[in-house]
C-alpha cells in the first residue's frame, strides 16, 4: 500500500507542512491553547458562592446553623444584613446569590420541632443556582437530621425511629472535579476540528492554487492521491493527541486509567471520521475559505449535540435521535470512559462499533466524491 | 491508429448551455508540432483539458499512444507531459523537489529521478536555479520550470496550453528553441500547443483554428497562407486615417487592418487589379498621400483575422 507515489505525496505534504508557520502554529500551539482555555473555562464547578445571612435570631442554635453552611465548602457568608431591603440590593446588584433568613424565633420553634430558614437564591444563573439550592437542602437534612439524633439522646429515648439518612460514594472521581470530564472533552473536540479544518483546506488548496491540474494528468489514482494526502494529518492528530493527553494529565491531573493501547486505537477511530468529514467538506468547495465554512458547518452542531456541553439525556427525544449520528458523542464516552474509569473493551464496544460504521460511511462517501477531475 | 499518436473524435464539452467544445476532430502525427489557434474564448483550454482527460467530454472520445483517455486513463496520462495555462507547481516547494515530486508521482524511482532532474533543469535553463522556491520564481521562469516537470519522465506527447502568454519576448524566443529541440531530438516528441500569437503559430507544423468550440480550419501555415494568395494588399501613405477610410469605402476591399505605419486591405478575389487602378486616384482626389500600395503575400495574420468574422468562414476555409 505503502508505493512510492504515496510516499512522495506524504513528503511533500510534510515540506509544506513544516513550511508553513501557520498551519504549524494550528497543529502545535492552537491544541494547547484550546486545552488551557477550556480547561479552566470549561468548568461547572460551583464553589465559593457568595451569601448574605440576615440572622434575626442570634443564637447559639442560629451561629450553629450558619456553621453547618460555611462547613459545606460552597459557600462564602460575605454579608451580614439586618433588612430584606439590604439582601434585596445585594442580589439584584450581583454581589451575592443567595440569603439566608433566620427568624426571630429559630431557637425556640427548634425546640418545637418545627423551625423554619427561609433562602433566597438568585435563579437567573441556573448552574449557580441549582447548585446553591441543593446544597443548602443536603446541609439543611444534614442538620435536622443531627439535631432529631441529639434531640433523641437528651430525652433518653434510644432512637429507634432515627430518620432515613443517604450515604453517598462516588466513585472514579470522588472530588466531582469537572476536569475529569470536561478535558477529554475537549481532547475530543479539538481533534474533531484541527484534523477536519486541516484536510478540509489542504486538498482544497490544491483546487485553489491551481496544482490539481498538474496533480490530475499525472497517472496518480484517486486513492492514492487521498491516502497520501490524508496520512500525514493521521499522523498529526496522533501527535496532537498525546500532547493534549500528556498535558491534561500532567497539569489538570486527569487520571488515564484505562489501556493505552485501546486509547491510540480508538484515537485513530475517531481520527477517522473527523479526517471523513474533512475530506468530505473538501468535495462540496472550492477555495479554502468554503473548505473552512463547511467544516464549521458539521463541527458546530456535533460539539452542541455530543453532550460535551449540554447532557443528551436532557435533550428532547429528536435531538437525541440526531446525536447518533455523530461520531464526537461516542467518542466523548469511550475517552472518558477509559481515562477516568479505566474500563476494557467490553464496556465500550457499542460505541467503538458505531464509530467504525460513521468512519467507513463518511470516508467512503468522501471517496466517492471525490474526482481527480475539474468538473 | 496508424501513424497518429493523438486521435480525437467528436469531442464535445458542455458547460450548463455553452458549447465550450462542440464537434472537436483531432489527429496529431508523432514528432510533429500542432498548433490550437483562436481567440479567447473559443474552447481551447477546455479542448486540450479534454485531451488530457482533466475533463470528462459530453460525447466523443480521446486515443493517445493506443490507450483511451477516457478507461485506460492512468496508462495514457503516463505517456503525456501538461503545461497548463495557470501556473500549478508548488509555490512553497524548490525548483527540484516539485521535479522530484512530479518526477516521484508518474514512477520515476529514487535512483532516476535526481539525475533526470538535474538534466532537464539544465535542458530549461534552470540549473542555478534549483533551491530557489518556485513561488519566487519570473513569469518565464514559471514556465520553464511547468516544461521541465512536465518532461521529467520522457513524455511521447507534451500539451502545451498557451505557455507563452504574458512571458517576454526573450523567453518565449527561448521557449520555443526547447520546444524545437524536443521535436526534433531523438525522442521526437509530439507537441500539441494553443497560442494566441501568429507567429508562434507560424513555428507549427500545423495549425488548427478554433472559433465557438469547433476547428474551423486546419492546415499547415503556409497552405492556411495560401488561401488568401492574391488577395493581401499593403497600403502605405499619409494620413493613415483618411487612406483607412478611403479603402474602406472600396467595393472590393473587404477588411482593412493596421499594422503598424501600414495598412493591410483584405480584397475580393480577383479584385487587386481593379483596386490598383482605382485607389490611387481616389487617394489623389481627396488630398493624400500615396507611397505605396502592392500585392503581398499574405501573413497568418491576416487568415487569422479572416477566419475570425464570422461572414468569412465558407468562402476561407
Amino acid at each position: 500500500m505503502f508505493n512510492s507515489r504515496i510516499t512522495s505525496i506524504i513528503r511533500k505534504e510534510f515540506v509544506q507542512i513544516f513550511r508553513d508557520p501557520r498551519t504549524l502554529a494550528m497543529i502545535i500551539i492552537i491544541p494547547i491553547m484550546e486545552l488551557f482555555l477550556l480547561g479552566y473555562a470549561a468548568t461547572t464547578d460551583v464553589r465559593n458562592i457568595s451569601m448574605a445571612v440576615w440572622d434575626q435570631s442570634k443564637t447559639t442554635q442560629s451561629r450553629a446553623l450558619l456553621d453547618a453552611f460555611r462547613a459545606a465548602d460552597y459557600f462564602v457568608l460575605d454579608y451580614s444584613v439586618s433588612s430584606s431591603d439590604e439582601y434585596q440590593a445585594l442580589i439584584e446588584s450581583g454581589d451575592t446569590r443567595v440569603a439566608l433568613v433566620i427568624p426571630p424565633d429559630y431557637d425556640r420553634r427548634l425546640l418545637d420541632g418545627n423551625a423554619q430558614v427561609l433562602m433566597i437564591l438568585d435563579g437567573s444563573d441556573a448552574s449557580v443556582g441549582s447548585t446553591a439550592l441543593s446544597t443548602a437542602r443536603l446541609v439543611g437534612q444534614a442538620y435536622s437530621t443531627k439535631i432529631v439524633g441529639e434531640q433523641a439522646l437528651l430525652s433518653g429515648r434510644v432512637a429507634a425511629s432515627a430518620p432515613v439518612e443517604v450515604r453517598t460514594q462516588v466513585w472514579y472521581n470522588p472530588d466531582l472535579d469537572s476536569a475529569y470530564f470536561n478535558i477529554p472533552g475537549v481532547i475530543g473536540m479539538i481533534l474533531s476540528f484541527i484534523t477536519s479544518i486541516l484536510t478540509a483546506t489542504t486538498i482544497v488548496r490544491e483546487r485553489e492554487r491551481g496544482t490539481i491540474e498538474q496533480l490530475i494528468v499525472t497517472p496518480i489514482r484517486s486513492w492514492e492521491l487521498i491516502v497520501g494526502k490524508l496520512l500525514p494529518y493521521v499522523i498529526l492528530g496522533f501527535i496532537e493527541t498525546a500532547e493534549i493527553l500528556l498535558i491534561g494529565h500532567w497539569w489538570f491531573g486527569v487520571p488515564i486509567r484505562g489501556s493505552g493501547v485501546l486509547i491510540i486505537i480508538t484515537a485513530g477511530l475517531f481520527l477517522m471520521s473527523s479526517l471523513g468529514i474533512g475530506l468530505f467538506a473538501s468535495t462540496m468547495s472550492n477555495t479554502q475559505q468554503e473548505a473552512m465554512m463547511s467544516v464549521m458547518m458539521f463541527n458546530l452542531p456535533m460539539i452542541f449535540l455530543s453532550g460535551f456541553f449540554f447532557p443528551i439525556a436532557a435533550m428532547p427525544k429528536f435531538l437525541q435521535f440526531v446525536s447518533l449520528a455523530i461520531p464526537l458523542r461516542y467518542y466523548l464516552i469511550i475517552i472518558r470512559a477509559l481515562l477516568i474509569k479505566g474500563v476494557g473493551i467490553a464496556a465500550i464496544q457499542n460505541e467503538v462499533i458505531a464509530l467504525v460504521i460513521f468512519g467507513v460511511v463518511i470516508m467512503g462517501a468522501a471517496s466517492l466524491r471525490f474526482r481527480k477531475r475539474l468538473d | 491508429m496508424a501513424d497518429f499518436l493523438v486521435q480525437a473524435n467528436g469531442l464535445k464539452k458542455y458547460f450548463d448551455n455553452v458549447h465550450a467544445v462542440d464537434g472537436v476532430d483531432l489527429n496529431v502525427r508523432a514528432g510533429e508540432i500542432y498548433g490550437l489557434v483562436g481567440s479567447d474564448g473559443a474552447g481551447k483550454t477546455t479542448a486540450i483539458r479534454l485531451l488530457v482527460g482533466a475533463l470528462l467530454p459530453n460525447a466523443g472520445s480521446v486515443n493517445i499512444c493506443g490507450y483511451d483517455v477516457f478507461t485506460q486513463t492512468e496508462q495514457a496520462r503516463a505517456t503525456i507531459g501538461y503545461l497548463s495555462q495557470r501556473f500549478s507547481m508548488y509555490e512553497d516547494l524548490t525548483v527540484l523537489e516539485n521535479i522530484r515530486f512530479f518526477a516521484e508521482i508518474r514512477g520515476l524511482s529514487s535512483s532516476e529521478w535526481l539525475p533526470r532532474s538535474m538534466e532537464i533543469l539544465e535542458f530549461v535553463g534552470l540549473g542555478k536555479f534549483k533551491d530557489r522556491l518556485a513561488g519566487q520564481l519570473s513569469g518565464g521562469m514559471k514556465q520553464k520550470l511547468g516544461l521541465a516537470s512536465a518532461l521529467v519522465t520522457r513524455p511521447r506527447l507534451l500539451l502545451l496550453d498557451e505557455p507563452t502568454t504574458g512571458v517576454d519576448p526573450v523567453t518565449r524566443q527561448d521557449f520555443w528553441q526547447l520546444v524545437i529541440k524536443l521535436v526534433s531530438g531523438e525522442d521526437g516528441v509530439s507537441v500539441i500547443i494553443s497560442t494566441p500569437y501568429m507567429d508562434e503559430a507560424s513555428r507549427c507544423h500545423r495549425v488548427g483554428f478554433m472559433k465557438a468550440g469547433k476547428i474551423i480550419a486546419e492546415d499547415s501555415p503556409s497552405n492556411l497562407r495560401a488561401r488568401l494568395n492574391g488577395r493581401v494588399m499593403e497600403l502605405r501613405g499619409e494620413p493613415l486615417n483618411t487612406l483607412r477610410h478611403i479603402a474602406h469605402h472600396d467595393p472590393d476591399v473587404e477588411d482593412v487592418a493596421a499594422f503598424g505605419d501600414k495598412l493591410h486591405l483584405r480584397v475580393k478575389e480577383n479584385a487587386a487589379d481593379r483596386i490598383l487602378a482605382r485607389l490611387p486616384v481616389e487617394i489623389e482626389a481627396q488630398n493624400a498621400r500615396l507611397i505605396s500600395l502592392r500585392l503581398i503575400p499574405p501573413a497568418l495574420e491576416d487568415v487569422f483575422i479572416a477566419l475570425s468574422e464570422s461572414n468569412m468562414e465558407s468562402e476561407v476555409a
